[in-house]
């Protein structure tokens, strides 16, 4: 196994990230990892949804009191092209470009920071303005697990991408290190399809009632 | 580097453990760490039947009672038997489906140690002000309650094993997938790859529910979240469910594997293929999916309704029809066959009857009216001992002298064994068949004693009874393991004489790498196969060359370790419920996080390319010489 | 060796389609997203007119975030190229018990 040779656009091969056994295994096992991602937010789904708008008393805020729509939908849209953007980073992985690749992460990166900053200011304000707090009620500990959940997810994946770019920013793109990006963008899609669920269950269905 | 030396010191050694990644020393971590908490709750099971020996006993307290009887379930389930089936997947799954390793040899190591940083924080309590007494169900109205920081070491021991769990079951199915030697389709499996197969899905979409319950338990007990607590808003009986969600399928996580082992041990010893290959996997694959669907039934007296209880009674009686199919699969598997009794045969032929009387209790407790009577008494717990003992322990128990030559070299004592099976088996009857009856006759489970004259003495005596001949069982099983290791008598590749699948083609213990040279696998029972051809190797697939393998690593203890010290931080946080909150516990939860997260760093940061073994030093090998 | 290859024209050819056929397929990436940013818009002014019905928007926005959802695991996570029938095979699993996992929790936790 070759994985530290040396490719030129010629011969690297069409798909990089299956081309080793480490590739395929990684490839794989990652898929699987996704399915039991599946099932464990599912699980905070399933809990958000029995305890939506489940508080002590009527002084505690609800669901349509407390979401600001123009906020959410700036968020989804910097998370979707975050999304197009790694799947730039692949394309041009697969055509051994490795600097568009990086750029393509990079910006991939940025956007991802720009929602988590979204989020964080989306938390605060909360708190401060109506005092909802992880402990305030059922519902304010279902929310903030459920969303904090998947921004844990988006920061993890920031760490995650950001280290991969460091560390072969030298090494350049070889059969090794494809699979890893491979793998990471796969993880920042997954986050992607989480968020959408998150948009519609949450904050749409929300503030309908 | 080199995995085998002719002579290593002990610190050599116990380095090579701490940083292996060979799927069969793990599979020697998993026995011992697994075999060593099966000691621990088989002591806390005796502890429970010398309480019950007589009424108004009180050889331990209420308060320790329970704790004793929240640690038994739970290191038997999480702790013992899990890991131990582990052991056995390690040991042999590769092997039977011709890979040189799994597909991930690191994860391997590091799903061993978070279980055993897990185990061992969860036994900790025993030592730092009590261990967890709610139960191993552990109930939130009840949890919530607990004092001290028993059920923290609880939620949090789990959790950190569980992902353990998680990782090996990603491990196994990739490996089954991805790593099968040229000819070994999916229909050539044999048996115990299949049941790890399955078990292993189950497994991967299983533990999510269950790590999110303890998440939100976690989370309640230490860091003022209210998701259990009614007066916030909060619903105790979504901890219900998320338990069982996971709970259900466990049980078939571990039945499958045991299922697994009969398969091989039956037809081995029968000398004859096993009857209906397909049905079997079928079966298998079909249990897998329905336990899924029922598992609302361990909550028919919560309220669900009678929809809802009447649709999860009928999925629950559908999974007999799998699991008859394979009862009758190994009754016509022994028919007409040239049936040699072996240990391991023994325990094939008791766990059919006593796994069939707990399958008929089971259905008997789907009928959700007739379980309205049964619920938390003596039945149930006579029923799912029945299951698991009678299946998962015989199972072990079975596969223990099965695959002692395999994994160790050498063969345990048959003589020994006759006698662990005999008392281990009517110990096990005695203690346990009664308690239908204590259960019928109306004592609840859990409780730490009974009154005299309401007809339940005679019972628990003989219940009790039963549970000293289980532990003089067990001590034999002990003392024929060291005899057998001292007397350390070597066997050869196939020591049963009638293996059917690879791992009986190559020397026991097998090679670090194998295979030398990956093998071709002709139809089902490969092995059996070149035999009747009179050939005494394995057909090769591919010319002899170099083997790549990967190399050691420390990093999967490091990562666990940070993990283990995290818990303590996360357990003594100033938010925590118990009042008793340290200002270093904070400090204490980012170190440890630290320490994983940066573990991890490093090994993503450094290039690990593994390493090869030369064709050479194979051949060198052959002529008696050791691979360096 | 690494010259061999260059001069063979074979490889250049398989080169130069492959760089059409992934461009073809970038192509059809920003079309879907194209169709996701759409389908966004559509869920957040459907709730934000506020004049539907519960009974219909709640499966409509539902509706749009499946078929977005689709789009991520077909296109953009590639699962409609050859070799990923095992891996979408687990994730239908994981899909069937989150569905039950959720009717569950929405059916029968009700005090």
């Amino acid at each position: 196994m070759n994985a530290e040779e040396r490719y030129t656009p010629l011969n690297w091969p069409d798909h990089p990230e299956t081309q080793t056994l480490e590739g395929k295994n990684k490839f794989l096992g990652f898929w699987l990892f996704l399915a039991g991602e599946t099932v464990l937010f599912a699980s905070l789904f399933a809990t958000y949804l029995a305890l939506k708008d489940s508080v002590p008393d009527s002084s505690h805020p609800l669901a349509k009191d407390l979401f600001n729509l123009p906020l959410v939908f700036a968020m989804t849209m910097i998370l979707l092209t975050s999304s197009i953007t790694s799947v730039y980073a692949i394309y041009h992985m697969r055509n051994y470009h490795f600097k568009k690749m990086q750029a393509w992460f990079v910006i991939t990166v940025l956007l991802g920071a720009g929602f988590l900053a979204l989020e964080i200011y989306e938390f605060t304000h909360y708190v401060h303005e109506y005092h909802f707090t992880f402990g305030s009620s059922a519902f304010s500990s279902a929310y903030y697990t459920l969303v904090g959940t998947h921004g844990a997810h988006v920061t993890f994946g920031l760490c995650w991408i950001i280290a991969l770019l460091v560390r072969n920013a030298k090494r350049g793109l070889n059969l090794y290190n494809a699979p890893k990006y491979y793998v990471a963008s796969l993880y920042w899609h997954f986050i992607d399809v989480v968020w959408v669920f998150i948009f519609t269950v949450v904050y749409l269905i929300g503030k309908v009632g | 580097m080199s995995s085998v030396a002719v002579k290593k010191g002990l610190g050599a050694s116990v380095w090579e453990y701490l940083t292996t990644v060979d799927h069969k020393k793990i599979a020697h971590l998993y026995l011992g760490t697994g075999g060593f908490f099966f000691l621990l709750g088989g002591i806390e099971a005796l502890f429970i039947r010398i309480q019950l020996m007589k009424p108004n006993n009180n050889f331990v307290n209420e308060q320790l009672f329970n704790e004793i009887m929240t640690m038994h379930g739970t290191t038997m389930i999480f702790l013992a038997a899990m890991p131990i089936l582990f052991a056995f997947m390690n040991a042999v799954v590769p092997i039977q489906i011709g890979a040189r390793d799994v597909a991930f040899p690191f994860l391997n190591a590091l799903g061993f140690w978070l279980f055993f940083f897990g185990g061992m924080f969860l036994n900790l309590s025993w030592f730092l002000g009590g261990a967890p007494d709610a139960g191993w169900t552990s109930y939130a109205s009840l949890s919530l309650r607990s004092e001290g920081h028993g059920i923290d070491f609880y939620t949090l021991g789990l959790q950190i094993s569980g992902f353990g769990t998680l990782i090996s079951g990603i491990n196994f199915l990739a490996t089954i997938i991805n790593m099968r030697a040229p000819g070994m389709s999916f229909m050539r499996m044999p048996l115990f790859t299949w049941t790890t197969f399955i078990a292993s899905a189950l497994i991967l979409l299983a533990f999510p529910p269950l790590t999110i319950g303890v998440f939100l338990l976690m989370f309640d007990r230490l860091f003022g979240s209210n998701f259990f607590d009614v007066t916030m808003g909060g619903n105790t009986i979504i901890w219900e469910h998320f338990f069982w969600i996971f709970g259900h399928p466990e049980v078939y996580i571990l039945v499958l594997p045991a299922f697994g082992i009969f398969s091989e041990i039956i037809p081995t010893f029968s000398r004859k293929r096993l009857f209906g290959y397909s049905s079997m996997v079928f079966a298998t694959v079909l249990i897998g999916f329905l336990g899924f669907m029922v598992w609302a039934h361990h909550m028919f007296t919560t309220g669900l309704g009678n929809v809802a209880n009447a649709i999860f009674a009928i999925a629950t009686m559908a999974i007999a029809v799998p699991t008859g199919i394979k009862i009758f699969n190994w009754l016509l598997t022994m028919w007409g066959g040239s049936i040699k009794i072996t240990v391991p045969m023994l325990y094939a032929l008791g766990f059919i009857p006593s796994f069939v009387i707990g399958g008929v209790t089971g259905v008997m407790q789907a009928v959700a009216p007739l379980d309205y009577q049964l619920h938390d008494t003596y039945f149930i717990v006579a029923h799912f001992h029945y299951v698991i003992i009678g299946g998962v322990v015989f199972g072990i128990l079975a596969a223990t002298h099965f695959y002692w030559p395999k994994m160790f070299g050498t063969k345990l004592s048959e003589k020994m064994g006759y006698v662990t099976f005999t008392l281990f088996f009517i110990g096990f009857h005695c203690t346990f068949f009664i308690q239908h009856f204590l259960g019928l006759m109306g004592m609840p489970r859990r409780v730490a004693t009974f009154l005299p004259g309401q007809g339940l003495e005679l019972g628990n005596l003989i219940s009790s009874i039963g549970a000293m001949l289980m532990a003089v069982a067990v001590i034999i099983l002990l003392f024929n393991v060291v005899i057998t290791s001292i007397r350390n008598k070597k066997v050869g590749a196939d020591p049963w004489e009638d293996g059917r699948t690879m791992e009986w083609a190559i020397a026991s213990p097998p090679p670090f790498y194998n295979f030398k040279q990956t093998p071709l696998v002709r139809g089902l029972d490969t092995w059996w196969l070149e035999k009747m051809e009179g050939k005494k190797e394995l057909t090769p697939a591919e010319p002899l060359g170099d083997i790549h393998m990967p190399n050691n690593s420390i990093i999967p203890f490091f990562i666990s370790l940070g993990l283990f010290v995290a818990a303590f931080g996360a357990m003594y946080n100033p938010l925590n419920s118990v009042g008793d909150g340290k200002s270093w516990g904070l400090p204490v939860l980012i170190i440890g996080l630290g320490i994983t997260f940066g573990s991890m760093l490093i090994r993503s940061l450094r290039d690990d390319f593994g390493y090869h073994i030369h064709k050479e030093d194979l051949l060198e090998d052959d002529k008696g010489g050791k691979v360096g | 060796m690494e010259n061999e290859q260059v001069k063979n024209p074979n490889l250049r050819a398989h080169h130069d389609y492959r760089r059409k056929k992934s461009a073809k397929e970038m192509q059809v990436q920003v079309i879907t997203f194209a169709l996701m940013i759409f389908l966004t818009i559509v869920a957040f002014i459907a709730v934000g007119i506020g004049d539907f019905s519960v009974k219909f928007i709640i499966p409509f926005i539902l509706l749009l975030a499946v078929i977005q959802v689709g789009f991520q695991l077909y296109y953009f996570m590639h699962a409609s190229q050859k070799g990923h029938e095992l891996p979408m095979f687990f994730m239908y699993s994981a899909v069937i018990i989150a569905f039950v996992t959720v009717l569950a929790f929405v059916t029968i936790i009700w005090w």
